[in-house]
């Protein structure tokens, strides 16, 4: 049986200087309910592993201007104009990584694999220092795994097992990195009985959740707002 | 740049599309492209995991988890599929992907592409760029002639960073199209009313120029 959780309980599962992998590609799939208790917290020195880091004061993006943050590593920045200026005034590390080798690293991180050559980044400047291999005749960079301390992700349903389903386009990262981290935390909008769910959809197996939350947003008019009743 | 040169540049690169092909397309002019496809049908990959992108719904069908790498909602063609990031990237820099059509900085002579940093300003994103540039089978590229300063985007020399060794295979802009190969780069066509030397002057890079020139 999986542990639900309430969103509150998992600042005990988090400590200081921890490696977060949080999942989503902008907004989608980004565990917005996790997000707010850990922006709302006094942790601190954490390392932000995503994609990006939402939007200025959403998602990733609140997190950012609670102070939590140190360094965060990912493939697209720009987005956020907070991100850019606490890079610029010093008080955010970044490390730039594209974005299939961010993809690829968690998955070797999940999948007991210590790194991997690649030919993305090859001869560019993100590719600088890293060692150069020659196999069958082709060049590739070697990429390290990524892992973390905790994962947070987001899902569309788990059942009472654990078992996770995604919503549309909203599952970007978010199956790699249940896989690539010491305690795994899933935020869904929605719990159902095991056996609800049919064995061909299941993304996620029970196997890598930790701990299921239930989201305080609900979705109006596709896009998540905060529920007027949490819990 | 106006819109209908944008367009321009779009309905030359769909005419490059092939019946049944795996395309991704880059933000900017390439997302322009699907109006201009005719009955021709191909398959239009998204690296935040979907094959087979449909055009942009109506408002009130609009769902923030159905949404293109450029984070617009889109919608989902029959026989459409969903995956994670990493398969995503599997397709991608696994060379799955027949087309990627790409905006750049510059491009140099020999088609090496420079697309996701300027010198001097602030490198925070990069995005699935290098891995499309590393992975896909041919690579179009979507440009202006020159950059809003007037400087040539086809160059001698990148001056930007590069995105990674692959060259491109083509460049279309408002005024032309060239080829790339390890001889350098060809001018195959011209679709404006430009003279050959007024396109030399604004243009970086010397070009040879084809034997079955097209002028339209």
């Amino acid at each position: 049986m999986k542990k639900f959780i309430q969103s509150s309980d998992i600042l005990k599962l988090i400590k200081d200087g921890d490696t977060l992998l949080v999942g989503g590609f902008g907004l989608s799939g980004t565990p917005l309910t996790l997000i707010d208790e850990i922006a709302s917290s006094s942790l601190k020195n954490l390392t932000v592993v995503s994609n990006n880091l939402g939007e200025p004061g959403k998602g990733l993006g609140k997190l950012l201007l609670s102070g939590c943050l140190k360094k965060a590593v990912g493939s697209y920045f720009t987005t956020n104009r907070d991100a850019i200026k606490a890079w610029k005034e010093g008080h955010l590390e970044i490390e730039l990584i594209p974005q299939g080798t961010l993809a690829e690293a968690i998955r070797c991180g999940g999948a007991g694999i210590g790194g991997f050559y690649t030919k993305t980044a090859l001869g560019t400047k993100i590719g600088e220092g890293k060692e150069v291999k020659e196999i069958d005749g082709e060049k590739y960079i070697l990429e390290k795994a990524i892992k973390g301390d905790v994962s947070l992700i987001k899902a569309m349903k788990a059942d009472t097992l654990g078992n996770l389903v995604y919503e549309y386009t909203a599952r970007n990262f978010n199956p790699v990195m249940a896989t690539a981290s010491k305690i795994v935390i899933a935020e869904v909008d929605e719990i159902v009985e095991a056996g609800t769910l049919s064995p061909y959809e299941i993304v996620t197996p029970h196997v890598y959740v930790d701990y299921v939350v239930a989201s305080h947003y609900v979705k109006v008019g596709g896009v998540y707002v905060e529920s007027i009743s949490p819990d | 740049m106006s819109q209908s040169a944008r367009i321009k540049i779009a309905k030359r690169i769909a005419q490059e599309l092939s019946d049944g092909e795996i395309v991704n397309l880059g933000v900017g002019i390439p997302t322009l492209i699907p109006d201009y496809l005719g009955d021709k049908k191909v398959y239009l990959q998204s690296e935040n995991g979907l094959l087979g992108m449909g055009p942009t719904p109506e408002p009130q069908q609009v769902n923030m988890d159905l949404i293109s790498a450029s984070k617009k909602p889109i919608t989902m063609e029959i026989g459409a599929s969903l995956f994670d990031s990493s398969d995503s990237f599997v397709m991608i820099r696994g060379g799955h992907i027949d087309v990627a059509v790409l905006g750049i900085l510059q491009v140099d002579e020999f088609g090496e592409i420079a697309n996701w940093s300027v010198p001097g300003k602030d490198v925070l994103g990069v995005g699935g760029a290098m891995d499309l540039v590393a992975g896909a089978k041919k690579i179009i590229l979507a440009s202006t002639h020159q950059a809003k300063d007037g400087s040539p985007k086809l160059v001698k020399k990148l001056t930007y960073p590069t995105s990674g060794g692959k060259k491109a295979n083509m460049l279309v802009t408002e005024h032309a199209v060239f080829t790339f190969s390890n001889k350098g780069v060809e001018l195959v066509e011209i679709l404006s009313d430009i003279s050959l030397e007024e396109l030399q002057k604004i243009t970086g890079a010397n070009f040879t120029i084809s034997q079955e020139l097209i002028r339209n």
